[in-house]
């Protein structure tokens, strides 16, 4: 059946100097998602790397011109599934810094709390699937995952009963939000904070005395400070590159002004900066998350009346860039409001896209088990690469 | 870089106005022969490294424009650069100044067209290579039929 020609190359690519260009993906259990990665190998040293993405796209930002200002917010939510709270906001902030509508103080800080717990459900999310892809090195590695998703399904059942849905909350409206805190939630919230920041050290001893995490993860996909910022990535790789940034600092918005954490920075760059810049982030989250319920202020969770139609937000004439620093980076809304109930255009800026161009300027070199490491390390969500 | 410096520096290198916002500056209507030396001057003189986005908009019968972002995080300047195209929707590429700007450029060609000039690998990024048309131009309905299972 093989035809004998194509088989000789394929031997010949086994013998030493010659280049073999091997396919992964775009079903892989490594890949977090579709993607296709063509290698170009020397021997087991990758020569350059070939990124096929676009699996998971829906044209995102076509459905943004199509659906009312009311309507897409919920579907922003499916950009990156991983933390839908963050997508939305992007989008309702937008709108609302064209409409310069005001937000009550009580709805900025729902949307902080809800923002900092998804931070902690992402990030529980990357750091168990990231251990499994260097499972090899956990001896089996599956027990990291389950612990990471045991947390992560604590966070969820809040959410689940704060807006009814476990993924794709629609929770975010222009001028507000949509839920109220239920009675008792805040002190179940306290609860399970406090319980992921003593399975934290946990996590931590584990990984950090293990000598094969440390070797695998180390020195792997070095992104210097310069690369980082042209290529444009963001968030925890950003700043595991010694780019002390963060838009919740340095450019505020929705109160964080008010609220007092640190950003982590490390200066290496490789997987072990970034997996320690966001260990630290998790336990700054925490610290959010309770300042947000020792100060929540009362009052309306929304400026605006409670939705009667669809098209009942207009927003003037007018354009705006909002972004917010998701738990990859950041993600950003560049929208141009024409004056009816839909956005004349809405650009998405997503974080995991950024982050995701820079494999091809860090993989070569590697060998092809510490592409599943960089990949991890990235922590790509491929509905916000694909949009 | 403050933003005033950068405001008078546009004005005094290109002639075009800096609206802003705080810290963040708009300049329209930068020529298209002339983009790609505004960025430089953007990189190397307002220290603008970090590159955030670039994307199109379909002004329907004025043509396309091309939007770009980039951003001094050192001193927190940003700066979002417009430029129009002529009907032939051809623009010359930011990626010698911008390795981010790649695949940005790829994912702006897939969506508007627009042919970057000097762009090292412009093919589709999103669509599958044998697409038809641009979808987010305004004259592509979003019913437009395609081969099934794509």
């Amino acid at each position: 059946m093989a035809d004998p020609e194509a088989r000789k190359v394929i031997e010949l690519g086994y013998g030493g100097n010659e280049r073999l260009v091997m396919n992964m993906g775009p079903q892989h259990p490594s890949a977090h998602g579709v993607f296709r990665m063509i290698l170009t190998l020397e021997g087991e040293t990758i020569a350059a790397l070939d990124s096929v993405i676009g699996y998971l796209h829906r044209c995102h930002e076509k459905l943004g011109e199509t659906l009312t200002y009311a309507q897409y917010p919920s579907i922003a939510s499916k950009t990156d599934y991983v933390a839908a709270m963050t997508s939305e906001l992007a989008y309702v902030l937008a709108a609302e810094k064209i409409g310069k509508i005001e937000v009550p103080k009580r709805a900025q800080y729902l949307r902080v709390l809800v923002a900092e717990l998804q931070r902690v459900a992402s990030h529980c999310l990357w750091l168990g699937t990231w251990c499994l892809d260097i499972g090899g090195a956990l001896g089996g590695g599956a027990t990291v995952f389950l612990y990471c998703f045991r947390e992560r399904e604590m966070v969820l059942d809040l959410f689940e009963s704060l807006t009814g849905a476990r993924l794709l909350y629609g929770f975010h409206q222009v001028g507000g939000v949509r839920y109220d805190l239920p009675e008792g939630w805040a002190q179940r919230c306290r609860d399970t904070v406090d319980r992921i920041d003593q399975r934290l050290d946990e996590y931590e001893s584990m990984l950090e005395s293990n000598t094969a995490f440390l070797i695998r993860s180390q020195r792997v996909g070095v992104i210097s400070r310069e690369l980082a910022q042209e290529v444009g990535i963001a968030g925890p790789l950003l700043r595991g590159s010694g780019v002390d940034f963060d838009i919740r600092r340095d450019d505020p918005y929705s109160s964080y002004a008010d609220f007092d954490f640190k950003i982590p920075v490390e200066e290496a760059g490789d997987c072990y900066a970034r997996y320690r810049v966001r260990m630290q982030e998790f336990r700054e989250s925490i610290k959010i998350v309770r300042q947000a319920l020792d100060g929540l202020p009362e009052g309306p969770i929304s400026s605006r009346p409670a939705l009667k139609s669809v098209g009942q937000v207009r927003i003037p004439k007018g354009e705006a860039y909002a972004r917010v620093e998701g738990p990859r980076g950041e993600v950003g809304c560049y929208l141009i409001a024409d004056g009816s109930p839909k956005p004349y255009r809405m650009k998405w800026r997503g974080a995991s896209f950024s982050n995701l161009s820079i494999l091809p300027h860090i993989v070569p070199g590697h060998k092809v088990a510490d592409v599943v490491a960089i990949m991890g390390s990235v922590d790509p969500v491929f509905g916000e690469v694909d949009r | 870089m403050t933003p005033d410096r950068a405001i008078s520096l546009v004005q005094e290198r290109f002639g075009l106005q800096a609206a802003g916002e705080g810290r963040y500056l708009t300049v329209e209507g930068v020529p298209v022969e002339r983009w790609q030396e505004f960025f430089r001057f953007a990189k190397e003189t307002l220290g603008c490294r970090f590159f955030s986005f670039l994307t199109a908009v379909d002004w329907k019968e004025q043509g396309l424009e091309v939007v770009c972002r980039v951003e001094n995080l050192e001193d927190g300047v940003g700066m979002l650069a417009k430029a129009r195209l002529a009907p032939d929707a051809r623009c010359p590429s930011l990626t010698g100044l911008y390795r981010g700007a790649d695949w940005m450029e790829r994912e702006c060609y897939d969506m508007f067209g627009v042919r970057f000039e000097g762009h090292p690998d412009l093919r589709r990024i999103l669509l599958s290579q044998d697409w038809e048309g641009y979808p987010l131009r305004k004259d592509y309905a979003v019913d437009t039929p395609h081969p099934p299972y794509r």
